[in-house]
């Protein structure tokens, strides 16, 4: 197929829509491994974009380039979890057996390999993308394999189909994932009850957004139910991103129907008649598995128009692939990630309940609060809050990684103690949990009676335990690295703040700061928290600032008791000139210590 | 009720109209919040954060918020001017911003936005980045090495001029300007000493040719009065002849 005539697939498909430009631009990626500059000026001619608002969308995303990848794209997953499990030598092995160096595609164009944020295998990592697609179980036999696959010019279809296994891991049940009813129950009961009283059991369940943040569910389909417009939309926020968590890939390869149930109840409700599910680029294997089931449920008249035989209850779903953009988990982000922009949070107010998608009132919420509606739907708001504490009902589903014995997804009802989690999944020996992800806490054993709450610790999903031989260091250089990458450039504060504090961690990490550099670090982090666009800026200092706090000592053994370490490196500044000479003896080195 | 409503700012009552950022009223009150990215004509983008306000307890961007009613906004203390400070050192060490070499000096608005918070020094260690100039355009030339990232210039290309010369490219620390332009060079664009976008740049990025030191050091906008009394480099581009 030519360039022209993908192309015109493509957008064809799409109605020539304009705010589907970063999902022509993920085709187009994963055909020819990036946007040629030919595809770029075809789209900005039939689009009536600009090419150069075109580039700006493929310089945002990682997983976009415009220049050749290869036939083979690998992406190594660099999350801290990966590491612990030996990632950065695979990656070593990797790209010494291949002769490449990272990020830098080979002569012959044909392979790339590089890094990515957490790519959501934590429980079974180390893992990579291949072309987009999700290897898990990495270890030095599969690598060699790899290696020799890219250098026979196997194609990743023709790949053992156990690479590209991912298990669900559920360890711990309750009542989400012990789930047993049929698909369409929660509709039945809503055409029976009446949208009233099915919304009257959302309100009254005490359903907060299951992301993170915390936002009653009730409140947010009120004001968005209230808001005038002709047209409102409904938003599944399946950007996964946040390092450590992978729950919602496992609800939406296992429990799919619901999580699309309480997007249907949630239209019925509010008023919408479109959906999106916007779905993070990692899980690119995941897609294909949704479209059937969005399929099916139309073929069962769950969704389409007439939704049971309802009259005018008419409601569709589709899906939009992110392309490696943690700050597209942002609501504002993402909804201009939908409308095909770089994916920007946008001044609030006005908030997307009143001006969200295409400047209509839009719900977006998490899968996993999806799922909780319908089951409310179904059951009831008193069976809801039968579990759970007063201020948080329900459950939480924990992606448990890093330092245990058995990793996966554990369902809690809110108020579970960190210590009983511990003990569950086999951890020993723990020196510190980190707590919903890079931009959440790091919780001491002294902590370690506290609870999953709203109210005590409050958590996406994402929990990884490190045990006493790991230097905590080496996690907070990883999630400083992870910041930098994925700021989005915006603010000031943000986009310079995260470099400083990378650069300031590095400083203590390769034992050159002094105490001076440490009271830096809790001057930027102030500043990232208090003059900050949105939330990525706000939390990013949070692993520092707070290892800071409870962890001094990891500091304190790699500082020089001075009060001043100049940043300058003399020895650093010297590798140009070794890079030009090919030198990289002794000699060509000064001593790093004075 | 309507018509009357205020709110205060260092103490002071500064009246305000429905629709009104902190920004608006206070400028329109006389009132100096300095700003980068901010310019009246455009809608507010908030983006350069040096206009922080710390209001009713929380420290937000004056140029985004609405103001509302009683409000008490706090411009001055140490504490937002410290914020401040940081942020334009920030901008400092992210570019290379050389002021005696630069061409814009005594008439940028970044250096007279530093002056008016006191900065002395960039503070942060200088990431030294590798950027370029492009001198292709006639009438025009562009120093990358300068560029803040405000976004006027894409603003007024895509809403005044109706050109859409200017985007944004890459993410994070990675984040610049590119033209829109077969070769990605300015003399390749549609781009006019008249446009709207040749006028807004805040600090010396976006330069006329021919022009240069035709106002004297010493003699620039910023020479003689603080930012606070003379305002914008765009509001005062007619009568300074840059």
């Amino acid at each position: 197929m030519s360039i022209e005539e993908l192309i015109s697939r493509i957008t064809t498909a799409a109605n020539n829509q304009p705010g589907h430009l970063l999902q022509y631009l993920y085709e187009i990626q994963y055909q020819y491994s990036y946007v040629p500059q030919q595809a770029i000026h075809l789209l900005a001619k039939k689009l009536s974009l600009t090419e150069s608002h075109i580039h700006g969308v493929i310089g945002f995303y990682s997983f976009l380039h415009d220049s050749p990848r290869g036939a083979y794209d690998i992406l190594v997953s660099d999350s801290i979890t990966d590491h612990m499990l030996g990632s950065r030598n695979l990656l070593d092995v990797l790209c010494t057996k291949l002769g490449v160096k990272p990020g830098i595609p080979r002569n012959d164009e044909r392979v790339t390999v590089a890094t990515t944020s957490c790519t959501g295998m934590c429980d079974q990592g180390p893992a990579m993308l291949v072309n987009g697609w999700a290897v898990t179980r990495l270890d030095e036999s599969r690598i060699d394999n790899i290696a020799e696959f890219i250098e026979s010019g196997t194609a990743v279809d023709q790949w053992p189909e156990a690479f590209f296994q991912v298990e669900d891991n559920i360890q711990r049940r309750d009542i989400l994932l012990s789930d047993d009813t049929n698909d369409g129950d929660a509709l039945r009961s809503f055409i029976d009850k009446g949208g009233d009283v099915i919304f009257e059991h959302i309100e009254s369940s005490g359903l907060r957004g299951r992301g993170g943040a915390g936002f009653k569910t009730g409140l947010k389909w009120r004001f968005c139910k209230q808001a005038d417009a002709d047209q409102r939309y409904v938003v599944c926020n399946a950007d996964e991103g946040e390092p450590g968590t992978f729950k919602d890939r496992v609800l939406l390869n296992a429990y799919a129907d619901k999580v699309f149930e309480g997007m249907t109840i949630c239209a019925g409700i509010i008023g919408a008649s479109k959906g999106y599910l916007y779905l993070r680029g990692e899980y690119r294997y995941l897609r294909a598995r949704l479209e059937q089931v969005i399929q099916k449920r139309r073929e069962a008249r769950l969704l389409g128009n007439n939704i049971l035989g309802k009259d005018g209850f008419d409601f569709d779903i589709e899906i939009h692939m992110g392309a490696g953009a943690y700050i597209c988990g942002e609501e504002s982000s993402l909804i201009e990630s939908l409308e095909g922009k770089r994916g920007i949070p946008r001044n609030r107010p006005p908030f997307p309940v009143t001006h969200g998608y295409r400047n209509k009132p839009t719900v977006v919420n998490n899968v996993e609060t999806f799922m909780a509606a319908a089951l409310i739907a179904t059951h009831g708001s008193d069976w809801f809050r039968s579990v759970g504490t007063e201020q948080s009902s329900g459950t939480k589903l924990l992606s448990i990684s890093g330092d245990c014995e058995k990793p996966g997804i554990y369902e809690y009802p809110f108020g579970a103690s960190i210590q009983d989690i511990l003990k569950d999944c086999g951890a020993a020996d723990t020196q510190a949990v980190q707590i919903a992800g890079a931009a959440g806490f790091t919780i001491p054993p002294s902590e370690f009676e506290r609870c999953i709450a709203f109210e005590d610790v409050s958590t996406g999903g994402s929990f990884m335990v490190f045990n006493q031989n790991r230097d905590l260091l080496d996690m907070v250089k990883n999630f400083a690295n992870f910041f930098v990458h994925e700021s989005c450039g915006f603010c000031t504060p943000c986009r310079v703040g995260c470099s400083l504090m990378k650069d300031l961690v590095n400083k203590v990490h390769s034992g050159h700061a002094g105490q001076y550099d440490i009271n830096e670090m809790l001057n930027i982090g102030s500043l990232m928290i208090s003059a900050s666009h949105c939330g990525l800026g706000k939390t990013a200092p949070n692993p520092v600032l707070d290892t800071l706090k409870k962890f001094p000592q990891i500091y304190e053994k790699h500082l020089k008791h001075t009060s001043y370490e100049p940043a300058f490196d003399l020895d650093a500044a010297l590798q140009d000139a070794r890079e030009i000479t090919g030198r990289d003896d002794a000699g060509a080195h000064l001593g790093t210590e004075s | 009720m309507n018509g009357n409503k205020t709110f205060n700012l260092d103490g002071r009552v500064i009246p305000f109209e429905d629709g009104d950022t902190i920004m608006d009223a206070a400028l329109r009150a006389g009132e100096y919040i300095p700003h980068l990215c901010h310019n009246p004509e455009f809608t507010p983008h908030g983006s350069c954060r040096v206009c922080v306000v710390n209001a009713n307890g929380e420290q937000i961007s004056a140029c985004t918020q609405p103001a509302e009613e009683n409000m008490e906004v706090d411009n001055s203390s140490d504490e937002i001017v410290n914020d401040r400070r940081a942020i334009l050192q920030m901008l400092f060490v992210e570019g290379n911003h050389v002021c005696p070499g630069c061409e814009k000096t005594g008439a940028c608005q970044l250096q007279a936005v530093a002056y008016y918070t006191r900065m002395l020094s960039p503070h942060f260690t200088h990431f030294f980045p590798q950027r370029s100039v492009d001198a292709s355009h006639a009438d025009i030339a562009i120093d990358f090495n300068r560029c803040i990232l405000c976004e006027l210039c894409v603003r007024a290309s895509r809403d005044v001029d109706h050109k859409n010369v200017f985007a944004i490219d890459g993410r994070g620390i990675n984040s610049h300007l590119v033209i829109n332009s077969p070769s990605g060079k300015l003399g390749d664009s549609s781009f006019a000493a008249t446009d709207k976008a040749a006028h807004v740049c805040p600090v010396g990025a976006i330069l006329p040719k021919h022009a240069a030191y035709e106002s004297p050091i010493g003699e620039r906008l910023y020479d003689r009065q603080p930012i606070s009394v003379v305002g914008d480099v765009a509001a005062n581009e007619q009568d300074e002849g840059q």
